[in-house]
């Protein structure tokens, strides 16, 4: 029989540094450290700007105050929290049931069928549309159809992003409901919509929250869709007791976008509290949303 | 006992019966305004691309195919051509996808081949993807207080140092293509990351354990079968990221200039597609509109076709691999 090294002693089976592609692994491995630490700098570079350079500004004054004129000291950005908010708000009314919906018929009564895999294709489609001409859609659609610059056009365009998340998290959800459980609700006599709307969407829940929380994360952030569409706005959107949805409407995007390239230092650190509200904002319904997806993972 | 058995009997009994007719009409009107509501979805998706379409009509058979070779963009004079945009929008895209690649693919291979500990696998995971929930129009401000003058000097001294070369023909004054790129990269690599890691995953792990039990290293393991075996679904990420790219408005509209000009420099400002809707949109008259409206058009397009691509390459690779099991 013919010796081979191992038979030695064993000793190649020990790391020596001295071989090339050990050392070759090595230094490869060390690079992909180098990589996965550098790939982390920038959320760590905008994170302590947000804090340094938004927390400094940051009081209650910028939540009750409007935007400042040109020179003027101090000001606040209330009127766009508000904004981004009811907008946000008209978005997710208009997604969120449209979107259930859709995710029950292709999931639970029209699965497999045409219209269901048309459906999911344009859904598929739309997710991988461009913010910005979800914009001009609702220009187009909303702005020139009722003359002028609105809430509920920003809305508009924001359900647009909204809806592929809610739909494809919510038939995902739907999908990990066991089999099981539909056989025996349909087996103690219950009619498909009874099976959907009190078997299955509840066990679904959590997961379609999930959608739902990362849309609204998502939709609170976005400014493309709102520049030419809810446009922006200095004053709060009830002036004289009415509440003006078919104004022009500030959001805290829309501001940020506005004051980031203006000469003044005032504006620019509004810009950077306004940033830092808006972070935190959309970092608390992601954490949501993780949160529920963790929840419907323990349940299963 | 007995009695309680037979309660149960009873109420068992009582549970499982034939729906009445009124919970039948509410099952069938109940389906039938789910179907509704899905057909209305598949109607949007048509309404989008029908108004932005007939917006854009007019301005398409005003310039017609030249739209897209003409480099003039001028209201006042009424002559329209988004050739600049278009180089803007591909140059930015695949600078920005050349730098998340890379460093996306990295990544991937890093949290999914077992180099860290669980838990420190998952922190790493969960940076990277709060990378993409940052708001594009923050990266922008990020970009224009923190990056363009931390990239100055170094673009200045290569300017003169190597002004020769097309790539460093300008100075960096203020916003360019290379800091809009870089911030864009930065937008793009979680999507990168994520779909390369699904791909990665994806590899049965006996390829895994015969590679190793052959006595290759790691890094020969990958290198050699695992990111082999993944490619297609890797190439479908790139893709995808392109589609991303390709379509992000924000960040460049703050970051890159909105100079329409055609130069291979990387410090020179530009413009791209998406960039200069936001731009001009708001104080376009009728006949920019129009052409922004082609320009749209365009845009809706191109990343149509890329994320489809990319969607397929995606798709094919995971069936590939399950196929392979």
């Amino acid at each position: 029989m013919r010796r081979t090294r191992n038979d030695r002693g064993g000793d190649t089976l020990k790391r020596s540094w001295r071989r090339p592609h050990t050392l070759l692994s090595g230094t490869l491995t060390g690079m992909a450290w180098l990589v996965a630490l550098l790939a982390c700098a920038p959320l760590f570079s905008v994170l302590y700007m947000l804090v340094v350079k938004g927390g400094a500004r940051l009081g209650t004054e910028v939540f009750t105050e409007l935007p400042p004129v040109a020179f003027e000291p101090g000001g606040g950005f209330g009127n766009a929290i508000v904004g981004t908010a009811v907008m946000v708000g008209i978005a997710a009314a208009l997604s969120v049931p449209s979107g259930i919906l859709t995710a029950l018929y292709l999931r639970e009564f029209g699965r497999g069928t045409k219209i269901a895999n048309v459906a999911r294709f344009c859904i598929k489609t739309l997710t991988g549309m461009p913010s910005i001409l979800a914009g001009v859609f609702a220009y187009a659609a909303v702005v020139l159809l009722t003359g002028g610059y609105s809430a509920p056009a920003g809305g508009v365009a924001l359900s647009l992003l909204m809806l592929p998340t809610v739909v494809l998290t919510a038939e995902e959800a739907l999908g990990m409901v066991p089999k099981a459980t539909r056989e025996a609700a349909y087996g103690l006599g219950c009619t498909p919509t009874q099976v959907a709307l009190k078997v299955v969407l509840p066990q679904a829940l959590p997961g379609a929250m999930t959608g739902i929380m990362l849309a609204v994360a998502r939709a609170s952030g976005e400014t493309a869709p709102l520049l030419f569409t809810a446009l922006f706005s200095d004053y709060w959107i009830n002036q004289l007791g009415r509440i003006e949805l078919m104004e022009p409407t500030a959001s805290l995007a829309v501001l940020i976008y506005n004051y980031s390239g203006m000469p003044f230092e005032n504006q620019i650190e509004l810009a950077w509290a306004a940033s830092l509200v808006l972070v935190v904002l959309v970092m608390l319904f992601n954490a949501a949303g993780r949160a529920l997806s963790a929840k419907q993972q323990r349940n299963r | 006992m007995q009695s309680r058995a037979l309660q149960e009997l009873e109420a068992r009994a009582a549970v499982a019966r034939l729906p009445g007719p009124r919970e039948r009409w509410f099952d069938r009107g109940f389906r039938g305004g789910t179907k509704i509501v899905t057909w209305l979805v598949v109607l949007l998706s048509a309404y989008i691309v029908w108004e932005i379409g007939s917006n854009a009509w007019p301005a398409v058979r005003t310039f017609g195919p030249g739209f897209l070779t003409d480099s003039a963009w001028d209201p006042n004079n009424g002559r329209f051509g988004v050739l600049p945009q278009i180089w803007g929008t591909l140059y930015s895209s695949i600078l920005a996808l050349l730098m998340a690649g890379s460093v996306g693919l990295v990544i991937a291979v890093f949290l999914s081949e077992g180099f860290l500990p669980r838990r420190v696998e998952s922190a790493f995971r969960y940076i990277v993807e709060l990378l993409a929930a940052v708001p594009s129009v923050v990266y922008g401000l990020w970009g224009i207080h923190v990056v363009i003058p931390l990239l100055r000097p170094a673009a200045n001294w290569l300017h003169e140092e190597f002004g020769w070369l097309p790539l460093f023909e300008t100075s960096l004054s203020g916003p360019g293509l290379f800091p809009a790129a870089l911030v864009l990269a930065i937008m793009v690599l979680p999507t990168v990351a994520a779909i390369s890691q699904d791909a990665i995953r994806a590899v049965p792990d006996r390829m895994r354990e015969a590679v190793y039990g052959m006595g290759a290293t790691r890094w020969q393991a990958i290198g050699k079968v695992i990111l082999p075996a993944a490619g297609s679904g890797i190439f479908g990420a790139l893709v995808l990221g392109l589609g991303r790219a390709l379509g992000e408005t924000m960040a460049l509209a703050m970051l890159v200039g909105n100079s329409n000009q055609i130069s291979l420099s990387l410090f020179s400002p530009a413009n791209t597609l998406a960039a200069s809707l936001a731009l001009n949109f708001p104080e376009a008259g009728i006949l920019e509109t129009q052409a922004l409206m082609y320009a749209a058009l365009i845009l809706l397009a191109i990343t149509l076709l890329v994320n489809l691509a990319g969607a397929w390459f995606v798709g094919r690779s995971a069936r590939r691999l399950e196929g392979r099991l």
